[in-house]
């Protein structure tokens, strides 16, 4: 079922897809969006290229190591924990924040902004991971 | 520098060790060495201050909460263990960089073994019970990675399990019996019990926490019963059992007897289990020891002996008992390492440890002769060595013990006339006599193998020689054990005595046996193999298997296989919990469903989820069931939006709309049917879908409700920003508030993809062959 529209779609679509995955996954401290919701929507930019092109093609993709991505999640997830452990008073699993000024700008970034980055990535590569596996058996 | 930075270090040397191997093979035992002996020169230069009593302390908050802390401390005893652990596993690395070269997949080895001394020392240098726990367990693990490194062959599989059930089971009664101990204090660090012992003997808990404590020590230590796991450890290459039996390891069980003895002196319940099962292990050790033909195996039976003294001298808590310990920790440590580094050394030049096959290895190896020579005359007992005077107070202790003195002196003299007759085997029938291997002529080892143990035994002599040299670290150690009293003056020559009487009939026995070898060894094995032979190993893993068949059966039972039988579990199991829930609590049901406005959008959303609901029912394809769960979905999101559930919302049209692709694909790979199911089935599942859905609604009632109980959401709402500086209260809560859930799920997300690849893989493998 491989049609010219899909495929010329799923591939301009993937790098908006992810771009805006990252950015619903950083507003979502304040506004709706989120770690989850963003790694939903970058794996999904991945599956629906794979939809189009075939899971062989998709799987030739640099993003499509979704092992790597998983395991990546789980190490940023801990250091996050850790961090608190380490730098922070608190202990473990506890948030450490930390506020940069840069001209008349402010940047506020948190341990749980990085453990959201690991839940990102946990969620976008499990959702590739199995939806590749489920789609290869087609073959 | 501290102990903690110490310790730090060394779990972060296991991190880069397997890359310090690839990159530096055939030095990296060297390197690999400095960072431990550069920690055990350190620790010696606190030796002074802590014999004038300094004590060095580390805490740093874990879980405040629950009043968990990481506590480390240095004291006399600690500092003993900390140098034993660190020095002996500098000189262990050493070895096991030479000795290793004939190995597979030798970087993660390193890794192992580093680990290994790192939880080693974190063990023998914290200060609460938590830590200590913490870090037995650690010993426990990398232990069990060291003495299965040889995987490919069955037997030492299945001794690395033996000894991470044997030693995982005592450390559960460990934690149990420390948490038991620790009740009454509400505290975990080591001086509320030691600042008030009573508290703790005269609660009705002392003698279960004393049986739990019991277990954990003679477990990890091979006390008898527990001792038989210590034999199978002999599976590890050489570096390890000779780590393992010297410095660390069962090493641990004694530490914690000895850290726990000042509490519990004064207690006939723990004093005299210590002796039983000393007393008791130390005949079996060395009884054991008398009939075996693997240097090894004796080697690993003598270890046993010795933990079995070590118990039993602690356990009859006189200055001359405990002094006598010290000295036969250090002498022990210092033979142990040498001999098991000698008996690798053996292996590999002649590559046999059957007694029966060697002969006249000194013509061909005088160094390592001279070495193990002088490490088995510390093991018989014999001056100059330090294990003379190691021997001596041994006597003295026991003929100055103050109940049974006369059964332990027994006891302990035919043990050691047993120790003394392996000894002469291994000294005699290895290294004198007849040639008698076969194949190449071995040489000496190689310098990095012979450092080790030349260096002990060098300090073996040397404090033999100089005794007094030694007190001024066991001095320190006797008063953490025990704190009233003095260390006995340690000399070489005690003048014609008793005890000297005592040694020299000692050795006269283990000469007289030696003489009649042959005869001796077949008598014991005669009685082994007849009245003795408890196979308590191989009973362990009958044991084991039995547990396994039962454990299957259990598993095919309730994990059936079948999709729609684990729904309907879940399902029932949930809406009888709710239901029950429900009924005891009795809140009032609202009386109607307090909704700001029943907008158009609101009933239209309504209409739409039932219309899916119903169209799923009665659809005729799966797709079109599939398609119709998804109408439903998209009404609910509708719901979400209404609510100001924005975040959910966007999540459940993306699962909804992932559920249909997914299911889609698998409605694609499932055979086409003409009925769903039988009337009988339909009747059923309709029940439980009632069932499930009033429990719902009923629910949704109640939670519609004023205030049915304090809302936890408030406090999330109002601290969302102060505290987790964030304005979306869902991500705050996953993220900060509830972050250790969501570590929980993501990492059964992952698992599960894991899960799903392995079956996917499998099924196709399968289908291939």
């Amino acid at each position: 079922m491989e049609t010219e529209i899909l495929k010329i779609a799923a591939k301009h679509l993937k790098p908006f897809l992810l771009i805006l995955s990252l950015f619903v996954f950083y507003r979502g401290h304040n506004e709706p969006g989120g770690g989850f919701i963003g790694g939903l929507m970058a794996g999904m930019a991945l599956v629906l290229y794979a939809g189009a092109f075939g899971v062989e093609e998709a799987k030739k993709l640099r993003l499509a190591k979704p092992l790597f991505f998983i395991g990546l999640g789980f190490g940023l997830a801990l250091i996050s924990s850790l961090l608190g452990l380490l730098v922070g008073q608190g202990g473990f699993m506890t948030a450490v924040w930390n506020q940069w000024q840069f001209a008349g700008f402010s940047l506020k970034l948190g341990s749980p902004l990085l453990f959201d980055l690991g839940v990102y990535f946990v969620v976008a590569g499990m959702l590739v991971k199995v939806i590749f596996s489920v789609m290869e058996e087609d073959v | 520098m501290d102990i903690f930075t110490a310790i730090l270090l060394l779990f972060l040397l296991a991190a880069v060790a397997p890359f310090i191997n690839a990159s530096f093979p055939r030095i990296s035992g060297w390197i690999l060495s400095l960072p431990p002996i550069g920690i055990f020169l350190w620790l010696l230069s606190l030796v002074q201050g802590v014999s004038q009593g300094e004590i060095h302390a580390f805490a740093i908050e874990w879980l405040p909460a629950l009043g968990i802390n990481l506590m480390f401390r240095l004291d006399g005893l600690s500092l003993l263990f900390a140098l034993l652990v660190t020095g002996i596993g500098g000189l262990i690395m050493i070895y096991a960089g030479y000795y290793m070269r004939s190995y597979q997949k030798t970087n993660r080895f390193f890794g192992y073994l580093v680990f290994f001394m790192a939880s080693m020392l974190g063990l023998v240098a914290a200060n609460d019970w938590i830590s200590l726990f913490m870090f037995w367990e650690l010993t426990s693990l990398s232990s069990f990675l060291l003495i299965g490194f040889k995987h490919e062959k069955e037997a030492a599989r299945k001794a690395a399990l033996q000894a991470l059930l044997i030693t995982g089971l005592g450390g559960l009664a460990l934690l149990a019996g420390l948490i038991l101990m620790s009740l009454p204090y509400q505290s975990f660090a080591f001086d509320a019990v030691f600042s008030n012992p009573d508290l703790f003997t005269q609660s009705p808990l002392f003698i279960p926490a004393t049986v739990l404590l019991l277990i954990g020590a003679f477990t990890k230590s091979a006390i008898f019963p527990f001792h038989f796991w210590l034999p199978g450890a002999m599976q590890a290459p050489s570096p390890v059992s000779a780590y393992l039996h010297s410095a660390t390891m069962v090493k641990a069980g004694i530490y914690l007897i000895a850290r726990l003895h000042p509490v519990m002196e004064d207690q006939a319940f723990w004093t005299y289990s210590l002796s039983l099962f000393g007393a008791f292990t130390m005949f079996v050790g060395a009884w054991f020891a008398v009939s075996q033909q693997d240097i090894k195996k004796i080697l690993a039976y003598t270890t046993v002996s010795a933990l079995g003294t070590l118990v039993l001298l602690i356990g009859t808590s006189t200055a001359y008992s405990v002094t006598a310990a010290l000295v036969f920790l250090l002498v022990h440590a210092f033979y142990k390492a040498t001999l098991f580094m000698m008996a690798g050394n053996i292996e590999k030049k002649t590559s046999t440890r059957d007694i029966r096959l060697l002969g006249g290895l000194s013509h061909f190896m005088p160094i390592a002769a001279l070495i193990s020579m002088l490490a088995l005359l510390s093991m018989s007992g014999i001056p100059p060595m330090l294990g003379f005077i190691g021997k001596e107070l041994m006597y003295e202790a026991k003929l100055n013990a103050p109940k049974a003195g006369n059964f332990i002196l027994l006891m302990g003299f035919l043990a050691n006339a047993f120790t003394v007759f392996v000894s002469a085997r291994i000294a005699f029938d290895v290294f004198y006599g007849k040639c008698k291997w076969p194949g190449q002529l071995p040489k000496e080892p190689a310098l990095s193998l012979s450092t080790g143990p030349a260096v002990l035994v060098i300090i073996s002599l040397l404090f033999g020689v100089f005794p007094n040299s030694a007190a001024v670290l066991l001095e320190p150690a006797l008063k953490s054990i025990l704190p009233a009293q003095t260390l006995i003056h340690l000399k070489l020559w005690h003048g014609f005595n008793e005890i000297l009487l005592l040694s020299a009939l000692t050795v006269l026995l283990g000469a007289v046996l030696f003489a009649f070898r042959t005869k001796v060894i077949a008598m014991v094995g005669l009685l082994n193999g007849k009245y003795f032979n408890l196979k308590l190993s191989e009973r362990f893993f009958l044991g084991i298997d039995l547990f396994i068949r039962l454990t299957k059966k259990k598993t095919t039972f309730i994990q059936h296989g079948y999709h729609r039988f684990y729904l309907m579990t879940i399902l029932i199991t949930a809406s009888v919990l709710l239901f029950l829930s429900i009924f005891k609590l009795s809140f009032p049901l609202a009386e109607q469903l307090e909704l700001n406005s029943w907008t158009i959008i609101l009933l239209a959303a309504a209409v739409l989820i039932m219309v899916g609901a119903i169209a799923t029912v009665v659809a005729q394809s799966r797709l079109v069931a599939l398609v119709s769960t998804g109408i439903s979905g998209i009404g609910i999101t509708v719901i979400f939006v209404l609510f100001s559930g924005v975040d959910c919302a966007i999540t459940m049209i993306m699962v909804e709309t992932l559920t249909i692709v997914i299911g889609a694909m698998v409605v694609y790979h499932l055979p086409k049917y003409l009925s769903f199911s039988n009337k009988f089935a339909r009747w059923r599942d309709m029940s439980i879908a009632l069932l499930f859905g009033v429990v719902m609604g009923t629910l949704a009632f109640l939670s519609a409700n004023k205030k049915p109980m304090e809302k936890v959401s408030d406090y999330y709402l109002e601290n969302s920003l102060s505290k987790g500086y964030g304005e979306n209260v869902v991500n705050v809560i996953l993220v900060d508030f509830r972050a250790l859930d969501t570590l929980g799920e993501i990492i059964v997300l992952g698992l599960a993809a894991i899960g799903i690849v392995a079956l996917l893989t499998l099924n196709k493998t399968k289908s291939k062959n």
